[in-house]
């Protein structure tokens, strides 16, 4: 009996190893082909996506993540870590019970409405203000930055929380400020923690779909400046795959595949670092 | 020159209090934005009453029967899965290869974008398998997509519970089986809720899975092989449609409602549980 249920259990375990091994044999098996037959610095580095010719170029979607991911964090990770600073070193435990559990509240705030919030309140803004068609990069950032928020401060305060008592002890009672203990002590110890933060922020903020499709404009052109319209991997995907068969079907799969791997590589990176914590 | 260290602190002080103040500010901007736009709007008959005309008339209930039904799904799947996973890892095996492999998958899948399981969801569950959009296509995908936070939640959660208990009912000639059900388990149960509750908000914000792999009837699903929408699709359809600005207001407004409630109560059941802890 214990036999049998021990068997079951570990069948259960490795459900999640299978599912992700589906998902790659699926996708894989869905976008490579086409790759391989335009090649695959054609399908990378292509500037041209035009379905209907059967041109496959996905050069201005990985450049469109990029940018918009790059402006994510620009914006949310200077704010997110200050706060989290902040939040652990400056301000009564009594505030942090508060607004740690109420940030990460927010991080359940569907995607979808910030997403609107940016096509109702900052596209507009950025329009009218700053020129350009509003839905761009620096919009995209901006929603994506307060969506990467709540992750980042929260996984932030962990690491900084997680660093010995006695480092910012022994600091003090060197006669350091707070601020110098926390620039120069807790913050360099607390940095590998901080770190996996951003990135999986970073990956939130790649991954990201719907809100991106909302405010991001989905032009298929190489982008110039921060108030030009991109679109993204994620959005090439869900925008075309309604309508899309044969090869231009083939061609979604295979931006997913570029997808997998982008991700793939930042959880690596990620999981590296949240190893290296106290 | 050299500024005073006192100085610097202060500086300092004030620019991460504004930092602090701007991303406070800014999340409470949106729940805000949102709620006051919507929450006017939403009334007994809103919740009640069919989609008309594409979403301009009418309520939300055939999406609000979606949004059940799929977390149903998704949770009824997940949830008995994910916590064998967990008993499994925590109780019944020591860290080794095997182990190390299996985490690795669980890490993993937690990172793979939403869309990467919608296409997954569209071409396994409604293609291959000929389930077609329906709630069990989407259903299965999010189970799939909430199985990693279930697991986690549910692995910590056992973990905390303290050796002596196991010891105990061990050395009164318990089986590790009945050990982890009359004696862990018990214990582990809020920490264990904590993570499906998470899983169920989870399944209800998410869209583009959804949209990929249970369609967007406007129709109240009869069983889990029609197609439906959830709230955030309705929403998101609203929205980028720009079919009814005011009912996707309302919408938005329930939706965040919902998610609030939820996660709150996951957070209580989370905090009560670590207070007893410190306690005992």
């Amino acid at each position: 009996m214990d036999k049998l249920v021990s068997r079951l259990l570990l069948l259960a375990a490795c459900s999640s190893a299978a599912i992700l091994a589906l998902i790659a044999l699926f996708i894989f098996k869905e976008g490579v082909p086409i790759m391989a037959r335009s090649g695959l610095g054609a399908f990378l580095l292509g500037r041209d996506w035009s379905p209907l010719q059967g041109q496959f170029g996905i050069l201005p979607f990985i450049i469109g993540s990029l940018c918009i991911t790059l402006g994510a964090l620009l914006i949310g990770v200077p704010l997110g870590v200050a706060c989290a600073v902040y939040l652990a070193e400056f301000s009564s435990p009594r505030w942090v019970n508060i607004l740690k559990p109420a940030i990460e509240l927010l991080a359940g705030i569907p995607s979808v409405v910030y997403g609107f919030l940016g096509v109702m309140w900052l596209a507009p803004l950025i329009r009218i203000r700053l020129g350009g068609p509003g839905l761009s990069i620096l919009a995209a950032s901006c929603v994506l930055a307060i969506m990467t928020l709540p992750t980042i401060v929260s996984i932030s305060i962990d690491a900084l929380q997680a660093v010995p008592k006695s480092y910012k002890q022994g600091s003090l009672a060197l006669g350091a400020t707070e601020w110098q203990t926390v620039w120069r002590v807790l913050f360099p110890a607390a940095r590998a923690g901080i770190l996996a933060g951003v990135i999986l922020g970073m990956g939130r903020a790649i991954g990201e779909t719907m809100a991106v499709i909302m405010i991001s404009g989905n032009s298929t052109a190489i982008p110039h400046s921060a108030l030009d319209s991109v679109r993204t991997l994620t959005a090439n995907i869900a925008i075309e795959m309604g309508y899309a068969t044969g090869e231009h079907r083939q061609a979604l799969f295979a931006t997913g595949v570029i997808l997998f791997f982008f991700i793939m590589i930042l959880n690596g990176a990620a999981l590296r670092f949240a190893r290296r914590k106290f | 020159m050299r500024i005073a260290p006192r100085t610097t602190q202060a500086i300092a002080k004030g620019l991460l209090l504004t930092a602090t103040a701007s991303a406070v500010g800014a999340l409470v901007f949106v729940v805000g934005f949102v709620l006051a736009g919507g929450l006017r709007h939403v009334s007994w008959s809103f919740l009640t009453e069919p989609i008309l005309d594409m979403g301009r008339a009418g309520g939300i209930f055939p999406a609000i029967v979606g949004t059940l039904l799929m977390v149903l799904v998704s949770v009824g799947i997940a949830a008995p899965l994910g916590i064998a996973s967990a008993i499994y890892l925590a109780e019944y095996t020591r860290e080794g290869r095997l182990t190390q492999t299996i985490r690795f998958g669980i890490n993993c899948l937690a990172g793979v974008p939403s869309i990467i399981f919608g296409l997954f969801g569209f071409i396994l569950f409604v293609n291959i398998l000929g389930l077609g959009w329906s709630v069990l296509s989407g259903g299965l995908s999010l189970a799939a997509m909430i199985l990693p936070t279930v697991i986690r939640t549910a692995e910590e959660a056992l973990r905390s519970v303290p050796t002596s208990y196991r010891d105990v009912a061990a050395s009164l000639g318990a089986t590790r089986w009945q050990v982890v059900t009359k004696s862990v388990l018990p214990y582990a149960i809020p920490g264990i809720l904590t993570g499906v509750i998470l899983g169920i908000g989870r399944s209800i914000e998410e869209t583009a899975v959804v949209i990929f792999t249970a369609g967007s009837a406007v129709q109240t699903p009869t069983s889990v092989f029609d197609s439906a929408r959830t709230m955030a699709v309705h929403f998101y359809i609203l929205a980028r449609e720009g079919i009814s600005n005011e009912n996707a207001y309302a919408t938005a407004a329930v939706l965040i409602c919902t998610i609030l409630i939820i996660n709150t109560t996951a957070y209580t059941l989370m905090h009560r549980l670590m207070r007893g802890r410190r306690a005992a």
